[in-house]
């Protein structure tokens, strides 16, 4: 009964905060207009879009079909309103949920994920704000050339130790998608510009080869 | 009205947004710890999950910070600052600026002076992004639905579905870093980098493991991606 509860809650308060976010998000380019009395030309907008809105769109659909079984309902609600899913929330979650020894999909993992996808936004959001307001003092420091190589190669160092906990756990659904994955970009490496929409090409290898193992019985 | 990049209304603007993200945050944080309370998950769990998500979100977030000053060279502060604390994403940002840019004449190297390119250019970057915000409320629940189903259905293979489509993203990050080895040493630094920090990673199971320093489990992560980066600054010096 208490799984319905809370569930059917967060559905209903996630639609709110969601359509809110949703207005709020037409209001700032409209205020920023009306404000400064500047209205933009349709046709630059439309030429603007064209450039962008088929591959972020096509992105915003694959990022909501794999994200959304990971991170439950109140991690997406939050998560796909605070965004920077990949480099930050979406690991975040799985390695507190792998932490806490709960599952994806069942109501602990859907809490402790909700858990930390909302201290994870806490934390960006005050370091970013905190940021801005220092930036004077902290700009020559984040932008020198000691530390670039560290900022440069911040995905490979998260997915490393990512890669450790899962990949180790179930190297036998995982060896085939990361094979096709390393062959695939060694052999043209521009697709790394279009690596979110590689994401559904691996995970569809993955599902397959954990079928196939799973009904002979090898998982 | 004068235009301003920096003007105190676009702060305002960024001030109200910031607030609406740390407000739904704590509201779903407060509903989240209730809900693990009701259902007597342990306080010690909890209150690990915030601490080790917060030592997380660091490194992170401040390279969310960096993407900031790079955009505000071109857009000003205030505008980057609002589009990464909500929905952002550096990669988004800088294509969608650039190609809105673009459409109406401007580069992206010198700091904007027309307040109807700057407009073009917010509109672009929220139309661009806003599709999760429609879908979701439309969709999430009949997505949550099919996943219960195939659960409820057969709870092994439930479980293995959902760690496959985790491991084939996994996958694409992994093969990404791979991308550069054909250009030489240099090309290998990310591969060397990820390894590092798989390294640690695996250094910190054998002390928890081996040595029980139970401690370790929540700041594994953080640490691997520090020592990582860190390292990555090292093996750059030395073959860049």
């Amino acid at each position: 009964m208490k799984k319905v509860n809370y569930e059917e809650a967060v559905h209903v308060y996630g639609r709110i905060w969601m359509l809110s976010a949703f207005v709020m998000m037409l209001m700032i380019p409209t205020s920023i207009g009306v404000y400064y009395g500047a209205w933009p030309e349709l046709s630059g907008v439309v030429k603007g879009l064209l450039g962008v809105a088929p591959i972020f769109w096509t992105v915003a659909v694959i990022e909501i079909i794999t994200y959304t079984p990971m991170l439950g309902s109140g991690g997406s609600y939050l998560g796909f309103v605070t965004g920077n899913l990949t480099n930050l929330k979406v690991p975040c979650a799985l390695y507190a949920m792998e932490n806490a020894k709960v599952k994806q999909g069942t109501l602990e993992g859907e809490v402790i994920s909700t858990i930390a996808i909302a201290t994870s936004s806490i934390v960006t959001t005050i370091i970013i704000a905190v940021g801005v307001l220092m930036l004077t003092p902290l700009t020559p420091i984040l932008n020198s050339d000691f530390l670039k190589p560290a900022f440069d190669n911040i995905l490979p160092a998260l997915f490393g130790g990512l890669a450790v906990v899962y990949v180790s756990k179930n190297w036998k659904i995982a060896m085939a998608p990361l094979i096709f994955m390393i062959t695939l970009f060694v052999w043209i490496p521009s697709l790394a510009h279009s690596v979110s929409v590689l994401v559904p090409v691996g995970s569809l290898i993955a599902i397959v080869v954990a079928r196939l193992l799973y009904v002979k019985g090898h998982l | 009205m004068n235009f301003n990049l920096n003007s105190g209304f676009l702060f305002l603007v960024a001030f109200i947004v910031v607030v609406f993200v740390l407000a739904q945050s704590f509201f779903f944080l407060i509903k989240a710890v209730r809900q693990a309370k009701k259902m007597k998950l342990s306080p010690d769990v909890v209150k690990s999950t915030i601490l080790s998500s917060a030592v997380f979100t660091i490194a992170p977030a401040i390279s969310i910070l960096l993407g900031v000053i790079s955009l505000s060279k071109f857009l000003g502060l205030p505008l980057p600052w609002i589009r990464l604390s909500i929905l952002g994403a550096l990669t988004y940002e800088l294509t969608a600026a650039a190609s809105a840019a673009a459409s109406v004449g401007v580069v992206v190297t010198e700091q904007i002076t027309d307040p109807k390119a700057f407009t073009t250019i917010v509109w672009v970057m929220t139309i661009g992004i806003i599709p999760s915000v429609v879908l979701i409320p439309l969709f999430l629940k009949k997505i949550q639905g099919g996943i219960v189903r195939v659960k409820n259905k057969d709870l092994k293979w439930g479980d293995l579905f959902i760690t496959a489509i985790f491991l084939g993203m996994i996958s694409a990050f992994l093969g990404v870093v791979f991308a550069e080895i054909r250009s030489g040493l240099q090309g290998w630094i990310p591969v060397f980098v990820l390894l590092f920090s798989a390294l640690i990673m695996m250094i910190c199971g054998l002390l928890l493991k081996k040595y029980k320093v139970k401690w370790i489990e929540d700041y594994a992560l953080p640490f691997s991606i520090l020592g990582a980066m860190a390292f990555s600054i090292f093996i750059t010096n030395l073959i860049g």
